[in-house]
């Protein structure tokens, strides 16, 4: 059973946003994305000052057997990435929501955090 | 409507993450693949292999139809037991499959064909059967288990009644015995020491269990797949299919052309070789960080290619690849991945084996 923590939001895509004090976002994969992709082995980070927008493809995973897109649950300006994966892209199969997040955002428009899903709407979406 | 091989409940039972593989419910790993593929060459690990298909040939025809079926020669197996690999081609010289052959006695061998290709391929062979006297039987009640590693051997040997651990000790590469009901053949797809073992479908679990309580671990498809591709072996459908022939697939070595025998398949490779074989298979390392995959485009000074098996190799830790490429091309090319064009170097596989990395690849 995936760790689904109830103080992240979440979307259909299984990527999970944390709101941190300062207003600013930090994204990752759940849980049950870094299970189904299995050991990873790369990963592609934005780079720092990107303006991205909702849904925008902007970061790729890849483990052994296949790469795929992370989409930005939200708008805004990255203002920091994990450079830790770098060496060590398994810190997401072991943390995937602590030393395994991927990028930081600072948003465009909090309200759009009201769009995503909360935890327990996500847990469904898995079962 | 997916089917299962006798050991479905025990890799359930160990946990595995199944996924269908060519119409089986097959485990793709227990875990990590990354650790499966390290305890293969590092100690030992098991396959469940009882998707791919057995088919024994019986009759005073045998060896005649095979010498005629497959493009690499039957009379190179002198000796029962003896085993051999060889691709069975169209007319048109392309491959409808990779297949091992064992001579069992003079009017018995057997061969071991993969399980995608299993309608095709005994559609193809029965056809092939007329005017020749032999019964082509597929042997679908036995499971087969493939056990590789440095200490895959022993782990096996370990678990036989002592005589038939006597002949199982006495297997040189390449051979194959019967050892009372189970058929023990030293070969394998993962670049490592080991056997693979043929035994009837109720005495595959425990076996299989009595392996897993001598530290033998359960490996799944994946770590399968990077181990062969380490090891440089083709895989059906991706390195090579009917559009290509064993010239331009790395598998030259196996087609025996030097004696008279009229193979299916042998006129088109013979107008090919005095033609020029347009293309080649190469091993590339990627220079470049990320991973390459199959269908990406390859740039070389020649013209374009394509990776045909491409993963991160879990022993050199990068990516590494089959690719197919025009037949000049050399040195440094580049792979088109996502808009970008990634420096990787061309190799001859394999890549590693028993344990390493070969020589000239790093």
């Amino acid at each position: 059973m995936s760790n689904v923590p109830e103080e992240l939001r979440y979307t259909e895509s299984h990527e999970w946003v944390s709101a941190e004090d300062d207003g600013t976002v930090r994204v990752g994969i759940t849980d049950h994305a870094q299970e189904a992709l299995g050991d990873l082995v790369f990963v592609e980070l934005p780079a720092v000052g990107d303006q991205i927008d909702q849904g925008d493809s902007c970061a790729v995973v890849e483990s052994v057997k296949a790469a795929s897109d992370i989409y930005t649950p939200l708008a805004g300006e990255v203002i920091e990435v994990n450079e830790d994966l770098d060496s060590d892209p398994g810190i997401i199969n072991n943390d995937p929501y602590g030393d395994g997040w991927l990028f930081k955002l600072k948003l465009d428009d909090a309200a759009e955090l009201d769009d995503l899903l909360d935890a327990e709407t996500y847990a469904q979406q898995l079962d | 409507m997916t089917q299962k091989t006798p050991l479905y409940d025990a890799h359930v039972a160990a946990g595995a993450r199944m996924v269908d593989f060519g119409g089986w419910e097959m485990p793709i790993n227990y875990g990590s693949q990354i650790e499966e593929h390290h305890h293969v060459r590092r100690d030992a690990g098991m396959f469940d292999v009882s998707h791919m298909t057995i088919v024994d040939l019986h009759g005073p025809d045998v060896r005649d139809y095979l010498s005629r079926l497959l493009a690499n020669d039957v009379a190179k197996l002198g000796e029962a037991g003896k085993a051999l690999y060889s691709c069975m081609l169209n007319e048109r010289g392309g491959v409808i499959d990779d297949l091992i052959t064992y001579r069992m006695d003079d009017n018995w061998y057997r061969v071991i064909v993969n399980a995608a290709t299993r309608e095709n391929d005994l559609a193809w062979m029965n056809q092939q059967a007329d005017g020749f006297s032999l019964d082509i039987n597929e042997r679908g009640e036995l499971a087969m288990v493939a056990v590789q590693g440095p200490k895959a051997r022993d782990a096996v040997i370990r678990i036989l009644a002592s005589d038939d651990a006597e002949r199982a000790s006495a297997l040189k590469p390449f051979s194959a015995a019967e050892c009372g009901t189970i058929f023990i053949a030293r070969t394998g797809y993962t670049g490592e020491d080991g056997f693979e073992v043929a035994l009837p479908a109720d005495e595959a679990e425990i076996f299989w269990n009595q392996l897993a309580e001598g530290g033998v671990k359960p490996c799944g498809l994946g770590a399968r797949d990077t181990l062969r591709l380490e090891a440089g072996m083709n895989l059906y459908g991706q390195d090579m299919d009917t559009e290509t022939t064993p010239l331009e697939s790395g598998l030259a070595w196996t087609v025996a052309m030097a004696e008279e025998r009229d193979f299916i398949g042998r006129e088109a490779l013979q107008a090919q070789r005095e033609a020029g074989v347009p293309r080649k298979l190469v091993g590339l390392v990627l220079e470049d960080r990320g991973v390459i995959r199959h269908g990406q485009v390859v740039n070389t000074a020649a013209g374009d290619g394509v990776v045909t098996s491409g993963s991160f190799s879990p022993t050199l830790e990068q990516a590494i690849a089959l690719a197919r490429v025009p037949a000049d091309a050399q040195g440094e090319v580049t792979v088109e991945v996502r808009n970008k064009a990634l420096k990787a170097r061309m190799v001859k596989p394999p890549f590693a084996r028993n344990g390493a990395v070969c020589d000239g690849i790093n």
